[in-house]
């Protein structure tokens, strides 16, 4: 007894407390004015320069969810949301918009810097990191700089903020933008839509394997300021890409909201390697404070064996209410979902997967692995289904929870549709807890205790681990030990 | 190299004194044999020893080198040199055995400031052991004792211990669950670590084992007391005619 109750002391007492992003900087930013409202998404509209139909586009959405109500579903209780205090819009004044590195608030580059987001490309090219990775960085409302553009551009592949997007390849954007998850989708993509700041865009183009990792860092900086990003990654006809997603917010007493929307599309032989470390201010000891992360991922296999793949490793944030699908339309295409949900102190996580098989021959896999401390409540919530004509689709989930102590809460609710009778689903579920005998085995071969919870918990994530590219595979472990532990941190 | 005194000690849960005024002492290079029935505190002496905290000592020392070890906690006993090989080796699903050992060897190098063994240095070791244990490299790769055979899992206890290089190995009914050749094996692991540095214990049921790993000192155990001490023929005279005998004159 006495030491597994140490341990979950031990976690309790010093949970999300070593939040080591939660620092502040100060830079002076040009900010709209708090609220919500028509005014609000022209200002929008009109500080990132964009089109008309863009101007639509958004004003559209936002009468659409005037109409809507805030879902309930969802297995997390947080007061509700004033959406007329949050700030909408907010951009460093002296880095405006994507720019070159030079030009970048030396302050933001600080920022950066100390997150270990590489950001020079000189430096990276030093050989300082093996491998290389393209980043856009975004910092609050608006893209501050985006790496080895012009390198990415030579081998085809388009890689830039959403904004630029918009205005450069106006086309490519009207043509994918809200294709896969349109505006009508539900409360949160409908005001992303109205209200989408900034965010990334990627489009490989046909026969193209795209030459490094791209990625997108994401800071929520400003107070009471809502970021609501875009991202619109397209593969075309056997193209590959694999991209990183990372998030960090300072630590404060407010709630903050985060409202992303991604949409991917892979064509014909294309495939997509989505992967996600998510680490936002998971507020204090008390639960106060931290990011609402309301988040609609969705993938979209249009073309026939088509692969997408998502990987997530969620570690942060007070309330997450996230769901990364596929749409498995093209025939033989192929979807996978890989996560791994740590929720400690107050957090609560309402997390996982759709996976919707359209055409024939497709196929699916989840794997999702939670893990609940302190007095968190960790859900997860799949839906796999077949269409009445999708011949032979085949899904396999295994669910895992682990809990650790006895005030927290794991819960697995799967949605299981198969319309047509050649359909075969395979769900396994487990729910079990770090044992004494584990803990006391791992003590008396010399390894300390939180070595030892460690070593149990990356046992027990190693399935998905396994899925996430090198460089983040080692990130997403010491992150997972932070989460758990003190002195790692 | 072990001096256990007047140790009294209960269950911390609900108080149950399981250890009643037990003395034992075991020199470095002796194999030392507890005997005993069900129910005389065999098992939870080998967890007192380790330190596991669902026991508390309420009177009496352990002295381990002369120091006393109570006020250790169980990974700290094991970095100086205290091993216990489980009678029920427990499953850590999706960490491979070899990264176990790797985690546990360097964790007690760190404990004792030394360096850690380089990963070319590691394999080796661990080609050797378990070569000598006739354990196939391939179960190395699977996680530690998640659907083990019986012996498999017992050899992995072996194995560990022979990596670690304990000073006080404490072998809990290692016998249990085995057939005759994996006993053989088991066993010729043990010898193999005598040395006039190490002390081991081996807690067991039955004479059998001590047919292989044949015992210096052989003590009864009966109600938490050592009630009778002898050289190897009290094993023998035990098998032959049971615990009631002395546990009568003992009375």
């Amino acid at each position: 007894m006495a030491a597994v109750q140490e341990t979950i002391d031990q976690v309790a007492l010093i949970d999300v407390d070593q939040y080591k992003y939660g620092f502040e900087t100060k830079i002076e930013m040009d900010k709209a004015p708090k609220g919500l409202s028509e005014e609000i998404i022209r200002f929008i509209s009109a500080k990132k320069q964009e089109p008309e139909w863009m101007l639509e586009w958004r004003l559209e959405a936002y009468r659409r969810w005037l109409t809507l109500e805030e879902p309930t579903w969802a297995r997390v209780n947080y007061p509700k949301i004033d959406f007329n205090d949050i700030y909408y819009y907010a951009a460093p004044k002296s880095t405006p918009g994507p720019t070159s590195i030079d030009d970048v608030d030396p302050e933001i580059l600080k920022v950066y810097e100390k997150l270990g987001i590489p950001l020079r490309e000189q430096e990276m090219l030093a050989g300082v990191k093996t491998s290389r990775i393209a980043v856009d960085a975004v910092f609050d409302s608006v893209s501050v700089v985006t790496t080895f553009k012009e390198e990415l551009k030579k081998a085809g592949v388009i890689f830039m903020s959403i904004s630029e997007a918009i205005r450069e390849h106006p086309d490519l954007v009207r043509k994918y933008l809200g294709s896969v998850v349109p505006t009508t989708d539900n409360y949160y993509a409908t005001l992303n839509s109205a209200v989408f700041t900034d965010g990334s865009f990627v489009l490989v183009p046909k026969g193209v394997r795209c030459p490094m990792e791209l990625s997108t860092y994401f800071r929520i900086n400003e107070k009471n300021t809502g970021q609501f990003e875009r991202t619109l990654i397209i593969a075309e006809e056997g193209a590959y890409v694999s991209y990183l997603e990372g998030c960090t917010a300072p630590q404060r007493d407010e709630n903050q909201l985060h409202a992303a929307v991604v949409e991917l599309v892979a064509l014909d032989d294309a495939e997509i390697k989505y992967s996600t470390v998510q680490n936002w201010y998971p507020g204090d000891k008390n639960g106060k404070g931290g990011i609402y992360n309301f988040v609609t991922k969705r993938g979209d296999c249009r073309g026939k064996n088509s692969k997408i793949s998502w990987t997530q490793v969620e570690t942060g944030s007070a309330i997450t209410w996230k769901y990364p699908s596929c749409i498995l339309r093209g025939d033989g295409s192929r979807g996978e979902f890989y996560s791994i949900a740590v929720s400690n102190g107050h957090q609560q996580i309402d997390s996982g997967t759709k996976m919707i098989h359209l055409g024939k021959n497709t196929s699916s896999r989840i794997i999702s692995k939670g893990i609940a401390a302190g007095v968190s409540q960790n859900t997860y919530r799949g839906q796999v289904s077949t269409h009445r004509r999708a011949e032979n689709a085949r899904n396999f989930t295994q669910c895992d929870s682990l809990l650790i102590g006895d005030k927290c809460g794991a819960h697995t609710v799967p949605y299981i549709e198969a319309r047509n009778a050649s359909a075969q689903f395979e769900h396994e579920a487990t729910t079990s807890k770090i044992s004494e005998d584990q803990l006391f085995y791992c003590l008396q071969r010399g390894i300390p205790e939180e070595a030892a919870i460690a070593l149990i918990v990356n046992g027990f994530v190693k399935e998905v681990i396994q899925e996430l590219p090198m460089e983040f595979a080692v990130e997403a472990q010491k992150l997972i030990g932070i989460s758990l532990e003190g002195s790692v941190g | 190299m072990l001096e256990i005194k007047n140790l009294h000690a209960r269950i911390a849960e609900d108080g149950t004194e399981i250890i009643r005024g037990l003395d034992l002492t075991v020199k470095a290079g002796e194999v030392a044999a507890i005997m005993g029935p069900n129910g005389s505190g065999k098992s939870t002496l080998s967890y007192i020893l380790s330190g596991r905290e669902d026991y508390e000592v309420t009177e009496g020392d352990i002295l381990y080198n002369g120091e006393s070890i109570l006020e250790l906690d169980p990974s700290e006993r094991a970095a100086k040199g205290i091993f216990l090989a489980f009678q029920y080796p427990v499953e850590i699903p999706g960490v491979a055995t070899m990264q176990f050992l790797k985690v546990a060897l360097n964790e007690q190098r760190k404990y004792r400031g030394e360096e850690e063994l380089s990963t070319p240095d590691f394999i080796r070791r661990v080609k050797e052991a378990s070569a000598r244990l006739q354990i196939n490299p391939d179960m190395l790769k699977r996680p530690l004792n998640v659907g083990f055979s019986g012996g498999e899992k017992k050899r992995a206890e072996i194995l560990q211990m022979a990596l670690l290089e304990p000073k006080l190995c404490v072998l809990d009914e290692t016998d249990s669950g085995l057939d005759i050749d994996a006993l053989k094996i088991v066993a010729d692991g043990v010898n193999a670590l005598r040395s006039p540095d190490r002390a081991v214990v081996v807690i067991t049921h039955y004479q059998r084992l001590l047919e292989y790993i044949v015992p210096d000192s052989v003590h009864v155990l009966y109600k938490g007391q050592i009630i009778k001490s002898g050289d190897k023929s009290l094993a023998l005279d035990l098998e032959a005619n049971g615990y009631a005998d002395i546990i009568d004159a003992a009375a």
